[in-house]
């Protein structure tokens, strides 16, 4: 590298340096001043995040635990498709979503789109096949575990599922928690669903795609390290919930 | 309800794993009374026998059949594994689960099990994980654990291995304890001496086949076969 070079790549380390930390101190005043704009789609990121995750673990959950018990035709077929799932691209997620709820859709009559509804349920479909997945892959070791006993026991299906969603639960946490971090992360296809609507349907990462595009990239990089910060403070929160690091427990 | 599922009779039960013949054909029937204990070498089928009996492992050919209504059997036998499996609960959870499957209600499960925990020795131990139990603990909690259904009969798939003499002798008590009062234990084992304390009667596997089914004391003293003869005085066959 020529000196002239090396000079320019220092040069730009130190704007960049210097836009993170505007950044940080962006947040730091979002934060201590409590915007009201900044809670409001904090909270909004929060109620869509965490739907999505309550829903999609409802259904994803079980079904990966009933994928791991049950031997049925297509089942080598199933697993493949719901792994291939998990790298759904948001944005086409966003973009069916979009033309199923649309007014001339077969779900327009529901007037659900730019809505945080919409939202929750793109994200529901692209958080599914994550959640079911790993639950699937957790459940399944336990299964291998369980499985003379359950036989010997005499036990039904969905006291099978019932056994291994309790005693697996420390492990399918952590496929929630991926399934919360995939959410909260989400730009592309909430964005297109639920339109970035401000007072209405924007969320932190529509809002932090908005500041970038208006060049306001400390305010975008604060509301970055606000969403990193929220991530962070939840999965504390569930873990200490359910008290996974208890000592003696798994 | 039949007053027991016994006697169990398999008539020309093989099992087939991929093609290959396990174990089989094998024709017996086990009594209501007694205890039995599966002798033989390794890989001689006794595992694939005692699970074939309970249910764990499908025919491919014949019947095991037992008395009364076929759906009532699995409710009234159970099964003790050569390495205990334990549920990831508390030694108390694991104690009630079997009850609380069958309906029993939450408080008198904790009772059954408070009582159960006192006779193997475990009541300081019920709140703690079972799996941070020993292994003699493991195999007294999953012994525990199946006697708690009240079985008609239960199987055991070399229950004392790798146990220590203290732990051997526990469980040896309690398994004569509950033959006694009426339990059919068929329970598969390698330890010859073990065998001899345990047993009112012997079946000798060799190969897959049932090779030899006597008395206890006839097996001991005077055993019909060559092969029998030469397990008993401790040469290797196969």
């Amino acid at each position: 590298m020529s000196p002239k070079a090396g000079q320019r790549a220092r040069v730009r380390l130190v704007l960049a340096m210097s836009d993170i930390f505007e950044g940080l101190k962006a947040a730091f005043w979002l934060l201590v001043s409590m915007d009201r704009d900044l809670v409001e789609i904090t909270l909004r990121s929060l109620q869509v995040s965490l739907s999505a995750l309550v829903i999609a673990s409802a259904i994803g959950l079980p079904f990966g635990t009933w994928l791991a018990i049950r031997r049925f035709r297509h089942r080598r077929t199933t697993i493949a498709v719901m792994n291939a799932l998990m790298g759904l691209p948001p944005v086409v997620v966003g973009l069916i979503v979009y033309m199923l709820f649309s007014r001339t859709g077969p779900f327009g009559v529901f007037g659900l789109l730019f809505t945080p509804a919409a939202m929750i349920i793109a994200q529901v479909i692209i958080i599914t096949p994550l959640i079911a997945s790993i639950a699937h892959q957790s459940m399944r070791e336990l299964w291998a575990d369980y499985h003379d006993l359950l036989i010997s026991l005499n036990t039904g299906p969905w006291q099978r599922i019932r056994t291994l969603l309790w005693d697996g639960r420390r492990a399918l946490l952590t496929a929630s928690l991926a399934g919360f971090g995939r959410a909260i992360g989400e730009v592309g296809a909430i964005m297109i669903v639920g339109g970035n609507i401000d007072h209405a349907t924007r969320v932190l990462t529509t809002a932090i795609a908005l500041e970038t595009g208006k060049g306001d990239f400390a305010l975008a990089l604060g509301l970055g390290f606000v969403l990193i910060g929220l991530a962070i403070v939840v999965n504390l929160a569930i873990h200490r919930l359910s008290r996974t690091e208890r000592e003696g427990r798994w | 309800m039949v007053d027991t599922i016994l006697p169990l009779v398999l008539s020309g039960a093989v099992v087939k794993r991929r093609g290959k013949t396990l174990i089989g054909p094998i024709n017996t029937e086990i009594s209501r009374a007694g205890f039995t204990i599966v002798m033989g070498p390794n890989g001689s089928g006794k595992t694939t026998l005692l699970r074939l009996m309970h249910g764990l492992e499908r025919l491919s050919k014949g019947a095991a059949v037992w008395q009364g209504t076929q759906l009532e059997a699995p409710m009234r036998q159970a099964y003790v594994f050569q390495n205990p499996i334990m549920l990831r609960r508390s030694v108390k959870e694991n104690l009630t689960y079997p009850l609380r499957l069958r309906g029993v209600s939450k408080p008198a499960a904790a009772t059954i099990a408070n009582d159960w925990a006192t006779r193997i020795c475990l009541s300081k131990a019920l709140e703690q994980d079972a799996m941070n139990l020993s292994g003699g603990e493991k195999q007294k909690l999953a012994l525990a654990r199946a006697l708690i259904q009240k079985p008609d009969v239960l199987f055991l798939d070399e229950p004392c291995a790798n146990l220590d003499g203290r732990a051997t002798r526990e469980i040896e008590e309690l398994l004569l304890e509950t033959s006694r009062a009426g339990t059919r234990i068929v329970m598969a084992t390698h330890d010859m001496g073990q065998a001899r304390r345990l047993a009112t009667e012997v079946m000798f596997m060799l190969r897959g086949r049932l090779h030899e089914f006597a008395k206890a004391e006839v097996f001991f003293e005077l055993p019909t076969t060559p092969q029998a003869r030469a397990f008993l005085n401790g040469d290797i066959i196969e």
